[in-house]
């Protein structure tokens, strides 16, 4: 890694720990000003190693700094006497300035009910999304913006409003009870799940991959696994899909940022390491008796890290598609689902079965019908296709679609 | 769009009636693509298949073994589905492959109360 990406990576991993650990001094209600001397840190860090160079452990040289700020911080604005005082008092916050601990264990620890604590069920799906990406993953707001689709003003306003939730809410930096951790773990598991998407599909509005985003979903699902109260099955299961689906990350993408089919990938830039990894988890999800929709996906995933077109391979896919859409319909999984029966069971049945599927405001399932009466009738394929082109919102999707026209 | 409740009901007694472990699995991938087929078209509400042990009991707490009133009409399985009208239910439901088996019926049936009304 050369000097110029060192902080921004940094940021990346070391921001919210800063940004957690001290969130356990100031409580929830003085997030902002965790936040404040976390960004201070590395404004100081990048003046500083751009004139003196590089320390021999940044990430050291970050605590420490890290550290003096809130001591700092907490001499000079007498937050200790207004918010850690009736904190102290309330047994919140135990610590004392001066004493700020960033070793291995508490960074951990914080990280962890931090996460718990920011997908809160008070808190609403889209504050929690916005939240972890800027306080867990680390994104600045333009980011944010750009992932969302919308502009730095909305999220600065949605992250405020989350802010405010969260002290509203008096929700405590805790990891929930034995009793609880299975329903809290729920919306824990959706965010990382969507940070994981957004992170991969970006690519669909013409946005380069945000590989960096998917690694921080699985560095936080991890993260879960590595504690035991929170290494459950269901856990196991979504980091198998993250690491089956990242495994194809070299092999998605050409020189030009553009998105290569599944079918045209060379096999070779596959992810051996990924696949083994996402195995392991898989094996380590069939613990216990529930079936989670994440069981389900890290099963299709599975069968998509083999490339040979198998019978058994599409059966297996189909039935998997089968229950997931029980649990949790959604026009993507019933689109894949009709394109696994027309390998397992003929393209014929996968045709009727499609027709009734009626998404006709979706670019995808009018190049689904092309792709199924491909060599079928033609005629009725071009039709689809043309479809497809005109509904496609983005310049790769057109390009797509149209070599499927130029080779019929 | 109203929910209407699918019964399935077949012999799943009669040692003869019953299918060999290999038919079995075809009938299951056949259940299993029809079930997803519907959820396909998110009109999948719930419901499951049943075992075939279980127990009737009638007034003065009598109580016989076997979940069926006749043999032939023993309940396998059931699901509820979303439908805009019956037609559209029947239709669903007519596709349902135990209706393959001579003998075995499929049963439609509308929910009403709660908020279906």
């Amino acid at each position: 890694m050369d000097d110029t990406q060192l902080i921004p990576h940094l940021f990346r991993t070391e921001y919210r720990k800063i940004v957690s650990v001290l969130c356990k001094y100031f409580g929830l209600g003085g997030i902002e000003n965790a936040e404040d001397i976390a960004s201070e840190t590395f404004l100081t860090a990048a003046q500083s190693w751009g004139l003196n160079g590089i320390p021999p452990n940044p990430t050291a040289w970050l605590y420490s700094v890290a550290k003096n700020k809130a001591k700092n911080y907490l001499q000079r604005h007498d937050l200790f006497r207004e918010k850690i005082t009736p904190a102290l008092q309330s047994g919140i916050s135990p610590m004392r300035p001066g004493e700020v601990d960033l070793s291995p264990h508490n960074i951990i620890d914080s990280q962890l009910q931090m996460m718990f604590a920011i997908c809160h069920p008070s808190i609403s799906g889209e504050a929690q999304i916005g939240l972890s990406l800027r306080i867990l993953c680390g994104f600045g707001i333009e980011e944010i913006a750009d992932a969302f689709l919308t502009n730095k003003e909305t999220i600065n306003k949605r992250l405020f409003r989350a802010k405010e939730q969260l002290r509203e809410g008096k929700i405590k930096i805790e990891l929930p009870g034995p009793l609880e951790i299975e329903s809290r773990l729920s919306p824990v598991l959706t965010t990382i799940y969507l940070l994981f998407n957004e992170g991969y599909y970006s690519i669909s509005r013409d946005k380069p991959l945000h590989k960096d985003l998917c690694l921080e979903a699985m560095r936080l699902c991890t993260m879960l696994i590595e504690n035991k109260q929170t290494n459950q099955p269901q856990v196991n299961a979504l980091l198998s899909l993250m690491c089956f689906h990242a495994s194809r990350f070299d092999a998605r993408l050409d020189d030009n940022d553009r998105i290569i089919l599944y079918e045209e990938q060379d096999t070779s830039l596959w992810n051996t390491d990924l696949i083994s990894k996402g195995g392991y988890f898989l094996r380590c999800a069939a613990a216990g008796d529930k079936l989670s929709k994440y069981h389900l996906e890290a099963g299709i995933a599975y069968w998509n890290t083999q490339r040979a077109d198998t019978k058994e391979k599409w059966e297996n896919i189909l039935q998997f598609y089968n229950r997931l859409l029980q649990i949790e319909y959604s026009p993507i999984a019933a689109l894949n689902r009709t394109y696994a029966l027309s390998k397992a069971n003929g393209k014929q049945e996968a045709i009727l079965a499609a027709e009734k599927l009626e998404l006709t405001d979706n670019h995808f399932y009018f190049a689904l019908l092309g792709e199924l009466y491909t060599s079928i009738d033609n005629a009725k394929a071009r039709i689809n296709f043309q479809k497809a082109y005109s509904l496609a919102k983005t310049q790769a999707d057109k390009q797509a679609i149209q070599k499927k026209l130029d080779k019929l | 769009m109203d929910e209407y409740l699918i019964l399935m009901r077949l012999d799943i007694i009669t040692k003869e009636a019953q299918p060999s472990p290999e038919q079995l699995q075809v009938y299951m991938k056949q259940y299993h693509d029809w079930v997803g087929g519907i959820a396909a078209q998110n009109k999948f509400v719930g419901g499951t298949a049943l075992s075939t042990e279980g127990k009737v009991i009638k007034p003065k707490n009598v109580i016989t073994d076997g979940p069926f009133a006749e043999v032939k009409e023993s309940i396998a399985g059931f699901i509820t589905i979303r439908a805009k009208d019956f037609d559209e239910a029947v239709s669903l439901a007519g596709q349902c492959p135990i209706l393959g088996g001579e003998g075995n019926s499929v049963e439609v049936r509308r929910i009403t109360g709660g908020h279906n009304g």
